[in-house]
Order: structure tokens, then C-alpha cells, then sequence
């Protein structure tokens, strides 16, 4: 059973056990245009929430991923080195960035759920 | 009308939310004996012959390069330059225009651009080069700093034998950023094992430059195997480039960022600049790489054309994450080095190279002749150094009374190390004729 939620700077988080998957939302790919680069962290690193945890590049911008949470990354996502496009097809499932040990779960419940980021995402319209 | 701006109330609130007392605060880096008290004592008004015949006679005094004969190099080598390039650089096409900001209407810049990135590629024997730099010894700053970007390490260790300038702008560079520098001690050649045990788990980069600042040539090899065994990279530096016809391209002996110093191409002495700096790197770390890199594509249509590319490195678009705060090229003297290399083309360049080695060779050979000189360098390219019995500063004036400008002393750029006081770096290109060396020698032998 996972949770998901979602952050203003339009990340996802996917807790499963206390394990933190991290990508960026639809929205955010769509908004990027066709990805070209993305830049990962190595394993092992430590950050806090807020700290850059990516750099995702499209053919029009380059825009830093932050942490959502804090804790230790476990895992990368090395498929997108290859192929960055993974981000534009499927943004909240084989397009994630990196994996996370969670430091602190309530910084994880205070992130915005499914519906409140729906409803943010249709403020900015 | 005068066009001045602000007012003294301006200047008073300006200074005052700095912290600065007067406009002579802002100059207090400077060191005091660069500065100047007060005005330089001028005629109130003078008429323009008498101007012109003032400093035609001032002017008379200095014995410039292209009058005597010439053998200064130690970053900046005159070499002869084709009137051709002058004359297609001046086209206003090239001249007046700006760097590219709206690249794709400009296919005419860019594939001078990309050309000069493949001759830059092609002679240092790397993958990928950008657009050119300010200068190679920025390069060479701009290496140091994009190896640890790579690397995520903080310290560059420098080979004693790297220019003294490329030195200094390492350190500073280093310094505002906050980086560690260790740097061997200046030496007409430092052994390889002396800057492999330099190497730790914390170097970023070593920094080794070939043919060296007094004129040895370098196999790379070893020193590049013993930085990689350790994570690091290495920086090769190449003031000299003509010297790439015939010494073996940094990038075949390891080097993972070759930069250099392009002027001897194409690019007179211009009072030491503008010039033009090369980099280049391997295709994995391209984007670390500082600088405008040009691409080669194909349009809807499916034609040729070329495209600024990777800028998401750059700074208009990654604002102060961007790899280096450069927005720009040398490009009116890359095209000048682009078009004297194709003049030359692949033979003319090694046949050119030929001639500068074999007019050094010949000096050598003339200067080891006088008795109390010893050429130092062993292997060298068109410049070596020679130790004299006594001071090389005096030496130089002395010869250049007799008008031979004879060589760099090294103490001009190493001060105050008495190992290097009697030490003379010397350079012959093409333009130096038999006579040329021949005064030289004969100078010499005079003077000593």
C-alpha cells in the first residue's frame, strides 16, 4: 500500500515502508517540453528537504528537482541517462529520479495530497 | 556637452551605502606603488604636429618585435601571419558582429564557429571543443574549476613547470572560490614522480603544461594514469599550439581537458591581447564544459545548418548555476586562427611546425657555442632555456642595446628565486632567419 503526495514545486513522493520515490509531475514534463538531460545525485548522499536533489533539463530550460523530504538517497534512476524521455512518457511511474530513505515522516503527511494539488494545479490555469 | 551623469550628492550616497569614504577607497587593492599621486604633468595645450613629433620621438625609443631580431615566446610567440587573414577577418560581415544572441540567423558565424571547434578538436586530439575562451590562461582557470565540478573535489595540484601568469589566474580563481592550490615550485623540469606523489583521494586535477613554460616536452601518459588511479583528471596546457604539428596531442596521452593559448595561429603579439583560448574535453563531461559550443544539424527541410548548443549550460539561461559566468567568444581572433590554419592546411601546418623546431634546434646549437651558456632543455619544441653566467635581466638590456631582443629572463616572471636569476627562456620561429641567429650569438659573445 503507497501514499502519494505532492509539492508546490511540482514534485510527487511515492512512500512505500519508508522508502521515498521522487520524480516530477505531470504537469512539470508537460510544462518542461521534450527532456533531454537529467542529472542525478549519487547514492549514499544525505540531504535535507529543500536541498537539490536533480536537475532536469528540456530543450528550454534546466530546472533544479528539490527533496520533499529529508534522508538518505538509495536508489537512482540510472535508465534516464539513456533515455530521458521517460520523464515526458510516464512522469509519475518509470520517468522517477531518485529514492529516499525517509528521515522524518511527518515531513512526508504535510506535503499536499492528491486532490489539493489537482486543485493547485487548476489555480494556475 | 560633457556627459556626467551624477552628481556629487549621487557619488556621496552611492559611496556611503558601500561603506566607502571616497572614490580613492574604491582603489585600495591596488598596491601603492601602481598608483599615481596626482597628475601626470601635461601642457596645458599643445598643437597636433607638435603632439604627433612628441610621441613619434617617445615613441622612436622602444625597439619593437618586428624590428630587430626577436626571440621572446613564454606564452605569446610571433609568428608570421598571412595578409590574407587580415584582410577576410576585416570583411564587416565578421568584424562588426556581435556575439550571436539570436544564433540561427547568424549560419555564418556559427559555422566559422564550428569549424574552429573541429580544428581545436582535431589538434588537440579530443572529442568535443567550445567556441573559443578569453584567453588561455582563463582556459586554463576555467579547467580547474570544471574538474571539480566533475570530480566533486576541491583541490588542484600544479605542475612546477606551468607558465607563471596561468599560475597566478588558477590561484586567484581558486581563491575567491574557495579552493585548495598546490602548486610545485617553479623548475626548469619537475620530475613526473614529483607531481605523481602530489596526487591524492581530494585532487581534483592536475594541471601539467606541454612544452612546458621553459620549453621541455612532456609524456603525459604516466601522470594521467596515476590521476585517474586516484579519481582525478588531468589538465593539459598548451601555450605554444604551433607546437601540435609535431609533439603527440595531449588527448593521445590521457589529458581529459587540453586548453591552450591560440594566438600563435593566426593572431599577431597585439600588446598581449586580445588573444584566444582553446578548450577542449571528452564527450562524457561536456556538459561541465564553460563557453558557447556550436553544433552541426540538420533543418526541417532536412539541410545542413548549425545551432548553438547545450546552452542550458550557460549563464543566460542558468543564471549562478551556470558552468562559468563567460557569455561569450574570442570570435573575430578564433576566425583568424580558424582561417590561418586552413590556409596552412594539414601539411602546411606540420611543415611549419618543422621549421620552427629546426630554427630552435639551430640556435641552440649557436648559443651552446658561447662559452658559459649550457642549454638546459633537453627535448624542446622552438623554445628551450639556457643558463648564463650571470644574471639574465642585465644580460637582456645589455643585448638589447645591440638591438637583439634576446629571450625572456625567467626572474621577470618567477621573482625573487635565485635558482632561476641566470635563467633565459628562449624562442625561434619562422620569422627568425639565419642572420637573425647569427646576431644573436655574436651579441652574446660580446656582452658575456
Amino acid at each position: 500500500m503507497s501514499e502519494i503526495r505532492f509539492t508546490d514545486q511540482h514534485e510527487w513522493v511515492r512512500l512505500e515502508g519508508d522508502t521515498a520515490t521522487i520524480g516530477i509531475t505531470d504537469y512539470a514534463q508537460e510544462q518542461l517540453g521534450d527532456v533531454v538531460y537529467v542529472e542525478l545525485p549519487e547514492v549514499g548522499k544525505t540531504m535535507a528537504a529543500g536541498d537539490e536533489a536533480a536537475v532536469v533539463e528540456s530543450v528550454k530550460a534546466a530546472s533544479e528537482v528539490y527533496a520533499p523530504v529529508s534522508g538518505e538517497i538509495v536508489e537512482v534512476n540510472a535508465d534516464l541517462e539513456g533515455q530521458p524521455g521517460g520523464v515526458n512518457e510516464d512522469a509519475m511511474g518509470r520517468g522517477w529520479f531518485v529514492k529516499l530513505k525517509l528521515a522524518d515522516k511527518s515531513e512526508f503527511t504535510k506535503l499536499m495530497d492528491e486532490d489539493a494539488y489537482k486543485a493547485f494545479v487548476e489555480g494556475l490555469a | 556637452m560633457r556627459y556626467l551623469p551624477l552628481t556629487e550628492a549621487d557619488r556621496r550616497d552611492m559611496l556611503g551605502v558601500i561603506g566607502a569614504k571616497s572614490v580613492d577607497d574604491l582603489f585600495v587593492d591596488v598596491p601603492v606603488r601602481a598608483r599615481r599621486d596626482g597628475l601626470v604633468d601635461l601642457p596645458k595645450r599643445k598643437g597636433e604636429l607638435d603632439v604627433e613629433r612628441a610621441l613619434s620621438a617617445m615613441a622612436a625609443k622602444n625597439v619593437s618585435a618586428g624590428s630587430v631580431p626577436f626571440f621572446v615566446g613564454a606564452g605569446a610567440y610571433r609568428h608570421h601571419v598571412p595578409s590574407t587573414v587580415d584582410h577576410l577577418i576585416q570583411r564587416s560581415e565578421f568584424l562588426t558582429s556581435y556575439t550571436p544572441y539570436q544564433p540561427e540567423i547568424t549560419q555564418g558565424t556559427l559555422q566559422y564557429l564550428f569549424e574552429f571547434q573541429t580544428h581545436v578538436a582535431m589538434l588537440t586530439g579530443m572529442d568535443v571543443a567550445n567556441a573559443s575562451m578569453y584567453d588561455g590562461s582563463t582556459a586554463c582557470g576555467e579547467a580547474v574549476l570544471m574538474a571539480h565540478r566533475v570530480t566533486k573535489r576541491k583541490k588542484a595540484v600544479l605542475s612546477g613547470t606551468l607558465h607563471p601568469h596561468y599560475r597566478a589566474v588558477v590561484e586567484n580563481i581558486s581563491e575567491v572560490g574557495g579552493y585548495a592550490v598546490e602548486a610545485l615550485a617553479p623548475a626548469v623540469s619537475d620530475r613526473t614522480e614529483d607531481i605523481i606523489a602530489r596526487i591524492g583521494d581530494d585532487t581534483s586535477c592536475v594541471v601539467v603544461q606541454g612544452p612546458s613554460f621553459f620549453g621541455d616536452l612532456i609524456d603525459l601518459s604516466a601522470i594521467a594514469d596515476a590521476a585517474h588511479a586516484k579519481g582525478a583528471l588531468l589538465i593539459a596546457v598548451v601555450t605554444e599550439i604551433i607546437s601540435l604539428g609535431l609533439v603527440t596531442p595531449p588527448g593521445d596521452m590521457g589529458a581529459d581537458i587540453v586548453v591552450g593559448e591560440g594566438q600563435s595561429i593566426g593572431n599577431g603579439l597585439n600588446f598581449g591581447g586580445p588573444y584566444v583560448g582553446l578548450f577542449a574535453t571528452k564527450t562524457k563531461y561536456v556538459r561541465q564544459m564553460p563557453g558557447r559550443l556550436c553544433g552541426e544539424t540538420v533543418d526541417a527541410a532536412g539541410e545542413r545548418g548549425f545551432v548553438l548548443t547545450l546552452s542550458t549550460r550557460e549563464q543566460h539561461i542558468r543564471r549562478e548555476k551556470a558552468t562559468s559566468n563567460i557569455c561569450t567568444n574570442s570570435g573575430l581572433c578564433c576566425l583568424a586562427f580558424s582561417i590561418h590554419l586552413s590556409l596552412l592546411g594539414e601539411d602546411g601546418f606540420r611543415r611549419l611546425a618543422r621549421i620552427n623546431h629546426a630554427n630552435a634546434v639551430k640556435l641552440a646549437d649557436g648559443l651552446a657555442s658561447v662559452k658559459g651558456v649550457e642549454v638546459l632543455s633537453k627535448t624542446f619544441f622552438n623554445e628551450f632555456t639556457i643558463r648564463l653566467p650571470r644574471a639574465a635581466s642585465g644580460i637582456v638590456d645589455a643585448l638589447a642595446e645591440k638591438n637583439v631582443i634576446a629571450g625572456l629572463p625567467a626572474s621577470r616572471l618567477i621573482p625573487d628565486d635565485a635558482s632561476v636569476e641566470n635563467l633565459l627562456i628562449v624562442a625561434s620561429t619562422e620569422i627568425n632567419t639565419d642572420d637573425d641567429r647569427a646576431a644573436f650569438v655574436a651579441a652574446l659573445k660580446e656582452v658575456l
